[in-house]
């Protein structure tokens, strides 16, 4: 187990150093300049321009700017400087992550707990009217985008019935973050129970179910223990993979939804071409990202004996 | 025994056409059918697949001839037309059937002539996957070794930022967004998923028998790859290629809805832009949502179909 | 079997049960599988009996129903698409049919336990044996967790695996296969049944453990003198431990026998063609019998005796008319015990 840990721990380095590189390049390689877009559509002096690049040490090769952004990072956790405000990028992290962590643990309790049930319920009924039913739904909601659903809802809940509000005035409140958590949640809750009920559906068939019936177990024990340890385990994969994409997916519903959150600082900060404030807030979810799998992979290990001594 | 003497008696007297009975009894040999041949007899007589082409069938000669659904042309404004000072319900098939937008344009038409765009975005990005992620997940599948932990490691890379982020920072660098610009941001990141499923693919395909057999008889490399691994290994990515299809124009749609999509006439575009006067004109919002959940569902629709059918366990 | 006090070793078919009858008696069961392409015919009027301390023998080809009957005994077909339309199933005088599913369930694994071919699949991958084994006790005896895993490390030294104690927190991919298949013997026995069903329970086994898996298997039955009813389609393993043995086709018994009557004279040409398919040293060099063709189509059984396509033997009768079972006789008339064949032509057969 500890030699496990330590393997996923070893891989793990390759892929944070490549994805910041990458995220890193994409910034800063790509048409466009993150100085220039401090200046609007006026424009500066190339003097004003030659200082800031040398400032914000824009104007050095992309690989040495990273090594020193790197080094930066890990030995002082200094993770840059918004361009726009100077406050450093942790800073506006600190404001905007328990926002968005709000809002995506809301959204994953959905998934989980609406996703499990309706796709054991599914599974269970394979081919009944009950099972149609569920499929049809959870299609639609992976195929209405989410922010169609968005518009949806606050439509709905908002503008006709006046049951929510259409936007978030304070993101501490839960109840206001109920609607916005709900659309997140949508598509992922729709995949969660899909894949619920292929893997009930199939471990159904199992021969060691046939043998947990053959020896005059309860139904519900069947079910319970036999069924469900063995169905789940997919499930918690894709569940704890999911975490960081829905702070990812943020983006789009706190935009609609006007919650201050990650999704919109970053999505300030692609507009702004705000180099650093970007590469050091993806490289956080990055990291959220890499410990969310890291965390599934243990879990996997553990949920599935076959797998630990592998 | 009496009776049993008596029937072998009718036997051999019976005539000729007795004894051609009794050979009709031999079952018939069941006809082997490949995994496709079974696939397409499954697929012919299920709704979901039926329905599914149909549409989108529908949708492509849409996308080719908008002209044969519509007159009106998308991008005509007329600002007596808006939605405030027009009736927006007007003649089937005709401009005004589904009323004018903020700009006084055709609700109707855009939606017709939306289509184009989001199936070259989803068809393109696709293309793009298949090939690129294929190839890598089958060059790590295949050879394993370090050739695999490189590959899989890049794969990790690319999978570590998430999709929609990566495609929003990409685009943002253009100005001008076309087509093959979009398709080039999708793709960027969205091969990482391909590349896993090939992978997965191959390595099960690589230890069967008639892979081991072909290895046995001396096949090259390059022929066994390209006769008896891909064709084998290429279904499970076809699937997810087809559902991708549609994830990939809903994601268009969304960076549409994000300021960083296509230049031109999109249903994303269009949805943003309704998005503005939700209050007052759903409507205009709602056609080019409706087509597009459509297209999306069309595709994914179809995947599963196919899936279905190429894997009896999930019946 | 020669060492059973109370049975002899060749039964008859009034063999004594506890209560006076036999332990478990199917009459003319029937099963179907409604599938989209049509209705399956299983089982076509199985008729067996058991008794405590005998072992019968059930040999046929796959889809001969050979298994679905075991299942329909256990109660864990799938209903649906699996239907039984008529028979009974008699389990100590009472038809198992007619119970309720609680009822059905409290006789399982307690009263009648089965064992599965591939032990590998039919032990839960993400469960220890010991807790899979303590299940039992836990379920049907309400025992308490750490008493059920004493019980578990009884068991499991009952069935000859060394080092039980520790062990009993392993997982089964750990065991070999022959170990894991005295898992789900020990599982079976747990118990300590009145009858098991043993599902092919060697053929996923390497030739050596069979052997010492079928052993243990004979012993542990004579030791607690339960029925057992073997699954197999091995001729070879029948021989040692049956009693008697009941061969089926096409979801048909198509003929009963004692065990060494079977292979001295058999009464119907299949069982003479899978004897003849046995290869025999004193033979070697000659080419090998196999019986031709394929076995039917279960949704389309051949009219009359559905093993007419491909039995040498077969006449025009052979097509039209289903064969019931006939009591064997020798050539005298003298009734044979306990032996029956369902072959027009079964006199020429054992006799010719």
């Amino acid at each position: 187990m500890g030699r496990y840990v330590a393997r996923r721990l070893l891989q793990m380095i390759p892929v944070f150093i490549g994805t910041t590189l990458l995220i890193f390049l994409m910034v800063y390689a790509l048409p466009g300049d993150p100085v220039r877009g401090l200046f609007g559509d006026k424009g500066a002096s190339p003097a004003v321009l030659r200082s800031l690049r040398h400032e914000y040490g824009l104007d050095k090769p992309v690989l040495v700017q990273y090594w020193d952004y790197m080094r930066g990072m890990i030995l002082h956790f200094d993770f840059g400087t918004q361009v726009a405000s100077g406050r450093p990028v942790t800073d506006i992290l600190g404001d905007a992550f328990p926002v968005t962590l709000r809002l995506a643990g809301m959204a994953f309790v959905f998934e989980a707990v609406l996703g499990i049930v309706l796709g054991i319920i599914s599974g269970m009924r394979a081919g009944k009217a009950v099972d149609t039913v569920i499929l049809v739904v959870t299609l639609l909601l992976i195929s209405i985008p989410i922010f169609v659903l968005g518009y949806i809802f606050q439509t709905v809940f908002a503008f006709k019935l006046n049951l929510l509000d259409p936007s978030v005035s304070d993101a501490t409140d839960y109840s206001q973050l109920l609607m916005p958590a709900i659309v997140l949640a949508s598509v992922s809750l729709a995949y969660v129970a899909r894949l619920t009920r292929t893997s009930v559906a199939e471990n159904l068939r199992a021969d060691y179910m046939r043998t947990a019936i053959a020896k005059g177990l309860p139904r519900r024990r069947v079910v319970g223990v036999h069924l469900m340890r063995n169905s789940l385990i997919p499930v918690v994969t894709f569940l704890g993979t999911d975490l960081g994409a829905l702070m990812g997916g943020a983006i789009v519903t706190e935009g609609i939804f006007n919650i201050h959150g990650v999704g919109g600082t970053i999505y300030q900060a692609i507009i702004r071409r705000e180099g650093t404030t970007l590469v050091g807030l993806v490289t956080i979810l990055v990291l959220v990202y890499l410990f969310c799998s890291l965390i599934v992979d243990l879990l996997y290990a553990v949920l599935d004996p076959r797998i630990r001594y592998a | 025994m009496p009776e049993l003497t008596k029937s072998a008696d009718e036997a051999t007297k019976a005539a000729a056409g007795a004894a051609a009975g009794a050979t009709l009894p031999e079952p018939k040999p069941e006809k082997t059918r490949s995994l496709w041949g079974d696939a397409w007899q499954d697929l012919r007589t299920n709704w979901v697949f039926v329905v599914s082409a149909v549409l989108i069938l529908l949708l492509l000669v849409m996308a080719a001839w908008p002209g044969l659904f519509t007159g009106a042309d998308p991008n005509d404004k007329d600002l007596a037309n808006h939605y405030l000072q027009h009736p927006h319900y007007g003649n089937v098939f005709s401009a005004d059937w589904l009323g004018y937008d903020a700009q006084g344009r055709s609700v109707y038409a855009r939606a017709i002539y939306g289509t184009r765009a989001s199936l070259l975005v989803g068809a393109g990005t696709t293309v793009v996957v298949v090939l690129f992620g294929g190839l890598v997940g089958m060059l790590a599948g295949y050879f394993g070794g370090w050739i695999d932990a490189v590959l899989s490691r890049v794969t990790d890379m690319f999978m570590g930022i998430p999709f929609l982020l990566g495609a929003m920072v990409a685009l943002n660098s253009f100005t001008e967004r076309s087509i093959p610009v979009v398709i080039g941001a999708l793709a960027f990141l969205g091969w990482t998923q391909t590349a896993r499923v090939m992978r997965g693919s191959v390595i099960t395909v690589k230890s069967t028998d008639y892979v081991q057999a072909a290895k046995a008889l001396g096949a090259g490399t390059r022929r066994i790859l390209f006769r008896h691994v891909l064709p084998n290994a290429v279904a499970p990515v076809i699937v997810v290629a087809t559902i991708s299809l549609g994830i990939y124009i809903g994601a268009e749609a969304t960076l549409s809805f994000l300021g960083l999509g296509l230049n031109g006439v999109s249903w994303g575009n269009d949805i943003s832009d309704g998005g503005n006067s939700i209050r007052v004109a759903q409507f205009i919002m709602l056609y080019p949502s409706i087509m597009l959940s459509i297209t999306v569902l069309a595709f994914i629709m179809l995947g599963e179909a196919v899936r279905n059918a190429l894997d009896p366990k999930t019946r | 079997m020669t060492t059973i006090e109370e049975t002899t070793p060749v039964p008859s078919p009034r063999d004594a049960g506890a209560d006076g009858g036999p332990l478990l008696d199917v009459r003319d069961l029937h099963v179907e599988f409604h599938t989209r392409e049509g209705v399956v015919k299983a089982v076509n009027g199985v008729n067996y009996s058991v008794a405590a301390g005998e072992t019968l023998a059930v040999l046929g080809e796959s889809g001969s129903g050979k298994s679905v009957t075991a299942q329909a005994i256990m109660g864990i077909l799938d209903m649906p698409p699996g239907k039984i339309p008529q028979g009974e199933i008699r389990f100590r005088g009472q038809d198992m049919l007619a119970m309720s599913a609680e009822e059905r369930r409290k006789i399982r694994g307690s009263r009648i336990a089965m064992i599965f071919q591939d032990a590998l699949s039919s032990l839960n991958p993400v469960l220890t044996v010991g807790y899979q084994l303590g299940e039992m006790f836990r379920v049907h005896q309400g025992m308490s967790k750490k008493d059920a895993k004493a019980k578990a490390i009884e068991l499991m030294d009952r069935v000859k695996i060394p080092a039980a104690a520790a062990r009993v927190n392993d997982y089964p991919h750990q065991f070999s296969g022959g170990m894991r298949q005295r898992i789900m013997i020990a599982m079976a026995l747990a118990l300590e049944p009145e009858l098991i069903i043993a599902d092919e329970p060697t053929t996923a086994l390497d030739v050596t453990v069979q052997a010492q898996v079928m052993d243990l298997l004979a012993e542990l039955q004579r030791e607690f003198n339960m029925g057992l009813i073997l699954i197999t389609h091995d001729l070879g393993v029948v021989a040692d431990v049956a009693d008697k043995i009941a061969v089926m086709y096409a979801g048909r018994i198509v003929e009963q026998a004692p065990v060494h009557e079977l292979y001295k004279r058999p009464a119907h040409p299949y069982t003479r063609g899978l004897l003849d398919s046995i290869p025999r040293l004193d033979q070697k060099g000659q080419e090998l019998y196999a019986i031709k063709g394929l076995p039917p189509n279960l949704l389309r059984v051949p009219s009359g005796c559905a093993f007419n396509p491909r039995c040498p033997k077969a006449q025009d009768i052979c097509t039209t008319e289903i064969p019931r079972l006939f009591p064997v006789t020798e050539q005298d008339g003298t009734p044979v015990t306990g032996r029956t064949s369902a072959c027009h032509f079964w006199k020429e057969t054992i006799h010719g």
